[in-house]
Formats: C-alpha cells, structure tokens, sequence
C-alpha cells in the first residue's frame, strides 16, 4: 500500500521544480539595481518609524491554541466517522462526550470572551 | 528497469496535470478580470491579442522582467523560500484528486487526509513571507492571515468529518463512487448545511473577496507580501490561484459528485449525458465554483476582521457541529433515502 505514495514524492519535487524555475529565471532575466531607497520597507512613503521585530496581540496566540485543540479533535473525529455505521450506538455516545466535553471548553473560551476581537 | 519506466509513467501522468494546471490559472485571471469587468458594466482586456486572451501571457512576461526586490532587513534565504513554501503545497494536493472514473495520479487511502495536510501547509508560506520581509506592514498581514486561514480550517475539517460520515472512505475515488447517481444523490443536497460551510470557509480559506481583510489593500497595502515584486510575486499569486482551483475542485468531489453527469442513472436521459467524459463534468463544476468566486468579488463588501473570526468561530463551527449530530443520528438510524 505503500508505494501509492511514491507518485506523491515525485509530485512533491516537481512542485518543488516548478515554483523554483520560474523564480531562478526571474533572478537571472530581471535587471537588479538595487538602491537604499528601494530596497527599505514599505511604509507608505515614510521613513521606517522603528523595528518590526515588534510585540503582538496576544489573541493570535489564543487562536493558535484553540486551533491545536480543535485539529485534535477533527484528528480523534476522522476514524470514528469512517466506521460510525460499524461502531453503532456506543461509538456514537462515546464520541458524544469526548467532543462534549470539548465543548464545555469551547463555551467557556467563548464567555470568558477569547474569541472577541473588539 | 521495469521501475524505471514506472517512474517515468508517474512522472508524465504530473506533467500532464500541472501543466494544464498553469494553463487554467493563466486563464483564470483574465477570465475574473473579464467577469467583473461585466459585473461592472464595462469590458475587460481587450487589447492583447484578439479579445485580450494574450493577456495572461503578456502579464508572465512582464513580471518576468520585473526586479525581484530584495529588502535590506530581510532574512534572504526565508525570503526566497516563502514563495515555494506557498505553491508546493497549492500543487501537490492535486495529486489525490480524481479528475475522471480512475483518472488521478496517486489513488492513496489516506486521501481526505493527504489534501487536508497539503492545505494546512499553506500558511508555512504565508507566515514565513510575512515574518523574512522584516516589514511592519508584512508581518501584521501574515499574522492576521494565519489566523484567518487557521480558523476556517477547523469549519473546514467538521465539513470534511460529515463527508467522512456519509461516504466511509477516506479515498477520493471511494467519496465520488459513494455518491453515483442523479443529483440529488450527490451529498450538497443531504449536507446542505456543510456544504455552505465548506464553501464559506473554502473562500476564507484562500483569503479571496469578501474574506480577503489579510491583503486588505486599502488599509495594510498587500498584507504578507508587500514587499514581494517581479517573479517571487508571481509565485504568490499562482499559488494563491491553484489554491481555488484546488478548493472548487475539492467542492466538486465532495459535494457535487465529482465526475458523474447531473442525470446519471435516470431512464433515457441518463445514458445520454454520460456520453460527454466525466472529466469535463469535473471541469464544468469547479468552473462553477469558480465562476462563483469571481461573482462574489463583484457583489460583496469586505467582512472586518472581527467580523470574520466571529463568523468563523461562532457560527459555522456550531453550524457543523449540530450537523453532525444531526447525521449521526440519520447514519444510526438508518433514515430515509439519504443514508
């Protein structure tokens, strides 16, 4: 079963190819004159006020978590629903309150306010 | 030698997709351009070539011959990374989506699972572009966008798990066979409600209109790639392009029963229209997701941001949620014509 996935390696290295040879021509074919001006960071015309190695909002942090936790359960949900009708009622109830008491977490993220973005 | 030219065969069936691939996402942009030009009552190119149909072409070329502009402060080897980090994963997911009755180039078991990983990958790109351009402007854009796509996925994997459910197979082939038939058999019409979602979040997923606050052009310029020019732009942009292309057509085999015609197994009308190759029914239904994109981007005002993390986390999330309980208990009762 294994070597069904040999034509997705290949598939990965000629992606790999098509994305890095229109980019090596357009290194070699371009002109490159690079000056001070251009080659500094956008800020729509203003010099650049200070580093963008800056702090962040840290509700990006907290959809980073509450994603892991959810593409765990879309991970735990996969199996299960490709054998619901084997597993039966059981299954049924025992996936209920796995993902049951993941959404008590996800009720509580949702009133203490995590997924507020003002 | 006889791996050898298993080899080579594997490498032609690529070739033979990737390259019309770059073809259709050529096209692509003069066909949005062309769509919204008549949304909006005017023509679109027109000028090169009769219709404007060189028009793609002429853009390639001059993108071609644009400086790739380097910015001092970047991070030089992640800054030319990016841009494969983005299209590797845009074009490799193609590799377990059947186009026709047995027509794809690896028929793996893990299929669903394969495309879901391949679409994940995506943000890598986005967040490292964001981060190596070492510009301000970049790095909120590439936060914001990760975020965006990160929280569709989640809709998107519930939608998927409700596909799972009905069709009990995670091979592609397996999700098209199991809705053989008329269409009303395809699964949109039994999972109406994750198929919306699925679509919603497809078009999030891939930060197009009205969803496409990361790019915002009027507020952060381009978001994660203002800094990009010339080819490594390019690249951004027909990964960004196969992406769709991929979404409708995942659409198209999820939901719209991939390959088989509208009448498939109705009394005269059926054998019919299975006379036109189930591949251009592939091609007939994603270009009507397509097309939907486009229509979209000439209708819609663009959501706030706020907005989109709360349609993301707050209504299609429950959404997909309640439905699958709702066909858990179809599946486990063994209701009616659907299950």
């Amino acid at each position: 079963m294994l070597e069904s996935y040999l034509p997705i390696l290949v598939f990965l290295v000629i992606a790999g190819f098509a994305g890095l040879a229109p980019l090596v021509a357009g290194l070699v074919l371009a002109p490159r004159r690079p000056d001070e001006n251009k080659l500094s960071p956008y800020e729509c015309g203003f010099e650049a006020f200070e580093d963008s190695r800056m702090k962040f909002d840290v509700r990006y942090y907290l959809v980073a978590i509450l994603f892991i936790i959810f593409d765990l359960e879309i991970a735990f949900l996969f199996p299960w629903a490709v054998v619901l009708d084997q597993v039966g009622l059981f299954g049924f109830v025992a996936m209920a309150i796995f993902v049951g008491i993941l959404l008590i977490g996800f009720l509580y993220e949702w009133k203490k306010g995590a997924l507020e973005w003002e | 030698m006889a791996e050898f030219a298993n080899l080579v065969w594997i490498v032609a069936k690529i070739v033979a997709l990737v390259v019309p691939l770059f073809i259709a996402v050529a096209y692509m942009t003069y066909a949005e351009r062309r769509v919204i030009g008549w949304i909006q009552w005017r023509k679109g190119p027109n000028r090169v070539g009769i219709y404007g149909l060189l028009q793609p072409i002429a853009d390639a070329c001059k993108l071609l011959m644009k400086e790739v502009v380097i910015p001092q402060n970047a991070n030089r080897f992640l800054f030319l990374l990016a841009p494969l980090f983005s299209i590797i994963p845009a074009l490799a997911a193609w590799a377990v989506l059947p186009l026709g009755d047995g027509l794809v180039v690896a028929d793996i078991d893990a299929g669903l699972l394969y495309v879901l990983a391949m679409t994940s990958m995506g943000v890598y790109g986005v967040i490292v572009a964001g981060w190596a351009s070492n510009s301000k402007y970049a790095l909120i854009g590439a936060m914001r966008a990760g975020a965006q796509v990160v929280s569709y996925e989640i809709a998107m994997g519930f939608a998927l798990v409700g596909v799972l459910m009905a069709a009990g197979s995670l091979n592609m082939s397996e999700i098209v066979h199991a809705q053989q038939g008329p269409f009303w058999n395809w699964f949109w019409l039994p999972l109406l409600p994750l198929f919306i979602v699925y679509w919603v979040s497809g078009v999030a997923e891939t930060n197009r209109l009205p969803f496409d606050v990361a790019e915002g052009e009027s507020e952060i310029v381009a978001g994660f790639h203002v800094e990009y020019s010339g080819m490594a732009f390019a690249i951004f942009f027909l990964a960004e392009y196969a992406n769709m292309i991929l979404i409708a057509g995942l659409a198209t085999i999820l939901f719209l029963g991939g390959w088989y015609s509208p009448f498939h197994g109705i009394g005269y009308l059926g054998p019919i229209f299975d006379l036109v190759p189930g591949t251009l029914w592939f091609c007939l239904k994603a270009g009507f997701f397509l097309f939907g994109y486009f229509w979209f981007r000439g209708t819609f005002p663009r959501y706030r941001y706020d907005q989109i993390m709360r349609l993301g986390w707050k209504v299609l999330i429950p959404v997909t949620v309640v439905w699958l309980v709702v066909e858990s208990v179809f599946i486990l009762t063994g209701f009616g014509p659907w299950f």
